[in-house]
């Protein structure tokens, strides 16, 4: 289906444009998303997306599902709670990495250590863009943001390795140039059925490019199609050509782990076996 | 008609301007996109896939 069509079918009417600065990634993502529960034929009513505070998570506002735009860091424990209330539902958290690093990190690794069947999308701009460009845990060391003017001298994250340590089932990476794998690690996400991470490397040209020097929109989207490898030649590269790019694609994939509200199906059996 | 443009969607990023191959799109001076040269267009869809605005569409024949 077309990008137009899957507007029609999936976005509320009539709230385009979106809130999002020239050249921000986080319409590339949504768009990634809706692609994703399309090819994977959901019924809107089957799908949940919750998101947090912050620019990404203004998306689930767009999105024509069961959504709510709840608080700062706490998407994913109430998307924990939907999904315990009817695990049928595909529940989607949509979050930043502020959101999900920072505020919410324990949020992240606790719903990982459970392996709850949750899709978790982290648009990672490296930045607090709404407020202003604060550094989050996901911004570079020796990077500018307006706390840090004279540069970061924090290490960043590694998302995918973060949550793989902490129980996620599914950890998979893609950027917005490289928008079909990021439709497709995402589609693949949501069919696990267990804790699924998906982080989709975003670009904030206006908060975080510009304090960084890295040039225009499009320029970002050429540092992420530079610096953004596939799986397939990452393996093959050496240390050396490894520095400074990153992996993307199914980076871990796990089923041999029991899901969470199917292990809490098992107690209410055995709690009720007594009577 | 090769390329339909949501005018009121797109912001003048640029995005798909600079990853034309045909090099076929231009932000205009009110910041919004031109299509200079429908005919050239080879649908690649590169516009289409890298708008973040969902404002640029490659135009699909009627089966």
């Amino acid at each position: 289906m077309t990008m137009e069509k899957l507007v029609e079918k999936y976005f509320r009417p009539g709230r385009l444009p979106h809130i999002w600065c020239p050249g921000c990634g986080n319409g590339i993502v949504t768009g990634a998303i809706v692609k994703a529960i399309d090819k994977l034929e959901l019924a809107k009513d089957d799908v949940a997306v919750i998101s947090g505070i912050g620019c990404s998570s203004r998306a689930s506002g767009y999105l024509d599902f069961n959504t709510a735009n709840t608080l700062h860091g706490r998407a994913i424990p109430i998307a924990s709670g939907v999904k315990m209330g009817d695990p049928r539902l595909n529940v989607i958290v949509v979050t930043g990495d502020g959101d999900s690093t920072a505020i919410g990190g324990n949020h992240i690794i606790h719903a990982a250590r459970r392996n709850i069947d949750l899709t978790v999308v982290i648009f990672n701009n490296n930045i607090y863009g709404m407020t202003g460009g604060q550094y989050s845990p996901l911004t570079p060391i020796h990077s500018k943001a307006t706390t840090a003017p004279y540069t970061t001298i924090e290490p960043a994250f590694n998302i995918p390795e973060l949550v793989k340590a902490a129980g996620a089932t599914f950890v998979a990476r893609a950027t917005t140039f490289h928008a079909q794998i990021l439709a497709d690690v995402i589609a693949q996400g949501i069919a696990h059925k267990g804790f699924s991470v998906i982080e989709a490397v975003s670009a904030c040209p206006i908060s975080f490019g510009r304090q960084n020097k890295m040039g225009g929109p499009a320029d970002m989207m050429k540092w992420q199609r530079d610096h953004g490898v596939p799986l397939a030649a990452w393996d093959k590269m050496t240390d050396e050509q490894k520095e400074g790019k990153f992996p993307i694609g199914v980076l871990h994939h796990d089923t041999s782990k029991q899901e969470y509200t199917d292990a809490y199906d098992g107690i209410i059996k055995t709690a009720q076996g007594g009577k | 008609m090769n390329l339909k443009i949501y005018t009121e969607r797109c912001k003048g990023c640029g995005i798909c301007a600079a990853f034309c191959p045909k090099q076929i799109l231009k932000v205009s001076e009110i910041e919004k996109i031109e299509v200079l040269d429908d005919a050239s267009c080879i649908k690649c869809g590169q516009c289409e896939l890298r708008c973040p605005d969902f404002a640029i569409n490659v135009v699909k024949e009627e089966k």
